[in-house]
């Protein structure tokens, strides 16, 4: 185990961005999320949930994926794409939380599948995640309920703080050369922290509302079943159909591509969609689904039945609770779960 | 607080149980305390296994009743003052039938922000209490005390609004009469140089997720098809561009809202990354009262509005672009 001074952080970071670009929780007009850090900028690892998660580093919420420039009868297709690896640009994702760090396995499921998505692949390459333990969660967290432990996230260099020190441990072969990278600014020592600190997190994990929620009704042989359930008219009734849901959400994954034109040619672009949208996957003969109780349904049953069913029993849900604090309207999937999770909830 | 509950959980059970009104448009208890969801109730039933008025039913009802007030039999709503302007705007707009609703006002002494009560470090909350200005938190890490203006709804900070509708009320504390200036803030970004003002509503904007949630809980937004979700229309309301489209996204929107915005102030409430997008709708309504005299809307659910009417003596735009109205 190794450490550094909480004071001293500011030179971790500029030593990691002398040779690599840094992400980090910052706080901007109040908020904090991830952005490029900098000499100056205000980084909030103390932040339990940064308002967008980290996926947006690996998955933008808007990207370009190619130009298209007409001469004559010619169109030429410009491949916008970035080998950041070849190009020797590298990037370290710091302070990521257990919950966010287990949505990047459910994300690189989609993407890294075959056929590979090399726009998200090339930044995750690029990327060595340092992750953070989480030492102070909150009555909306319930990352417990997917085998998450908040208190050791893996990664390729997991990081405890406390008042005093950040705690630093290489895991991979990635964060064994960023610790040789900063290993002047780090001092040997912290393991009696680091447990007893983890200890003392376990102890309000115990006594979080959601920790003990029951899952085991979401099963791919009960899909008629919760498809069916009445209560999601009830469930849905107040939602809004924004997007806060899903654009919170660190697993959430649908995209939409459209074309773009400039005065340079035509750009094609991808960005974020949302199933609460009436416009999602939306076809020449409409909407497949058009009220918003079935677009609710949809991200749901996505999260809890559909995903998992195709990948080994893995919801798609890590407990975050950014939508049990984010939703305008207190909908969210802790009162799905509770509803039609299993006879466990209360 | 609870007294009240109380009161419109045994008025709401009378209605229904009298068939006086197929259903009741209030709040639902949620997981925590501070999180009641708005939902409809038809049976005596259903309101005391959910029903809920507390310090955080912020939620504005009367956008609902676009929807509620369409189904068969009439429909009862709990109404705050705030919420009856809107009501007014969405009756006077032909979106809500008067007569297929039974309005009942309920007081209101401001509702809290937990985003801003967490802001102040609190979090697991377990209970909260408010006694005069105090908030009393009581955490998983131990009991905290926040001061009350600190922590309330930013709609609620500087709001004066009096009840502009109602059937009944109930009504069982006064709220203080007080004296507030609700374009300070306002005034404050007119202060500043044009760069500055540039500057403040860049960084503010630039956290915008495109999630909608803005449009999407406006009562002065209800359109049944949102000009942003038309595909043919050659912009994606979902792509966000922090350079460009997001800041005409809100700009456009407060100007298609400017002369209806009753300044409900759900805009600011609901916004994920806490964008105080009130301060659009206000500035707009400032200028109105200036350059046509003072006008609030939803006061009235009839009658012509400021920029519906033309009179002869209207400042001209171009007195406007020259920093000479009157």
């Amino acid at each position: 185990m190794l450490k550094i001074a909480k004071e001293r952080l500011n030179e971790l970071y500029a030593k990691i961005n002398e040779s690599m670009g840094l992400f980090i929780p910052v706080k901007k007009a109040g908020e904090v999320n991830y952005a490029v850090w900098s000499e100056g900028k205000e980084v909030s690892l103390e932040t339990l949930k940064t308002v967008k998660s980290p996926k947006n580093m690996f998955f933008p919420q808007t990207e370009n994926m190619m130009k298209f420039k007409q001469e004559g009868k010619n169109i030429e297709v410009v491949d916008v794409r970035r080998d950041y690896v070849e190009e020797g640009k590298l990037f370290v994702l710091f302070g990521v939380k257990a919950c966010d760090y287990k949505a990047i396995e459910v994300l690189d499921k989609v993407f890294l599948a075959e056929p590979i998505d090399t726009y998200y692949q090339n930044r995750r390459n690029a990327t060595t995640i340092v992750t953070l333990a989480c030492s102070r969660p909150e009555e909306s967290c319930f990352c417990r309920v997917f085998d998450i432990d908040a208190t050791a996230p893996q990664g390729d260099v997991t990081t405890w703080l406390d008042n005093e020190y950040l705690y630093w441990q290489a895991n991979t072969e990635k964060g064994e050369a960023l610790t040789a990278l900063v290993k002047d600014l780090l001092e040997e020592g912290g393991e009696k922290e680091v447990e007893a600190q983890k200890e003392a997190t376990k102890v309000i994990i115990d006594k979080l509302p959601f920790s003990n929620l029951d899952l085991s009704k979401f099963q791919p042989e009960n899909l008629n079943e919760l498809f069916e359930a009445k209560e999601w008219e009830e469930m849905s009734e107040a939602c809004l159909g924004c997007g806060t849901c899903t654009f919170v959400c660190p697993t959430c994954q649908c995209f939409d591509i459209r074309d773009f034109k400039t005065h340079e040619g035509v750009i094609r672009y991808r960005c974020w969609d949302s199933c609460m949208y009436s416009d999602f996957t939306l076809m020449a003969h409409g909407n497949s689904r058009t009220t918003q109780m079935q677009r609710f349904r949809q991200r749901f049953m996505h999260k809890l039945v559909y995903y998992p069913s195709q990948n080994d029993g893995l919801y798609s849900c890590v407990g975050c609770g950014r939508c049990v604090n984010k939703c305008p309207q207190n909908l969210n999937i802790v009162k799905v779960i509770k509803t039609l999770g299993g006879k466990d909830n209360d | 607080m609870k007294d009240v509950e109380l009161k419109m959980l045994e008025r709401a059970k009378a209605l229904l149980q009298s068939g006086e009104v197929a259903r009741v448009i209030g709040w639902k208890k949620g997981e925590f305390c501070y999180d009641p969801a708005p939902a409809s109730f038809e049976s005596v039933e259903e309101m005391e296994n959910g029903f809920v008025y507390n310090w955080f039913c912020g939620a504005n009802l009367s956008k609902y009743l676009i929807q509620m007030a369409k189904k068969e039999g009439k429909t009862a709503v709990f109404l705050k003052p705030c919420d009856t302007y809107s009501f007014n705007q969405l009756v006077k707009e032909h979106r809500i039938n008067r007569e297929n609703v039974y309005v009942i006002a309920v007081e209101c002494l401001a509702k809290l922000d937990v985003e801003k009560m967490k802001a102040k470090g609190v979090s697991f909350i377990t209970d909260v209490e408010v006694v005069d200005k105090d908030v009393k938190v009581t955490t998983a890490y131990g009991v905290e005390t926040l001061y009350k203006p600190d922590v309330v709804l930013s709609k609620c900070a500087v709001c004066t609004k009096t009840h502009q509708v109602k059937d009944e009320e109930i009504i069982l504390h006064e709220r203080p009469e007080r004296e507030v200036n609700r374009f300070e803030e306002v005034e404050k970004l007119e202060a500043m140089t044009e760069d500055e003002r540039f500057a403040f509503w860049r960084e503010q904007l630039s956290k915008c997720i495109r999630c909608n949630a803005c449009r999407n809980v406006c009562p002065a937004c209800s359109c049944v098809k949102c000009v942003f979700d038309n595909p043919a229309s050659g912009i994606a309301a979902k792509a966000n561009d922090d350079k460009f489209e997001e800041q005409l996204f809100h700009i456009i929107r407060a100007f298609h809202v400017s002369g209806r915005c009753t300044d409900c102030g759900e805009c600011s409430r609901v916004c994920p990354q806490n964008i105080p997008l009130h301060l659009l709708n206000r500035k707009f309504i400032k200028d109105i009262d200036t350059l046509y005299g003072e006008y609030q809307a939803g006061e009235e659910s009839e009658g012509k509005t400021p920029l519906t009417t033309y009179t002869e003596g209207d400042t001209e735009p171009n007195d406007v672009f020259n920093g000479e109205a009157k």
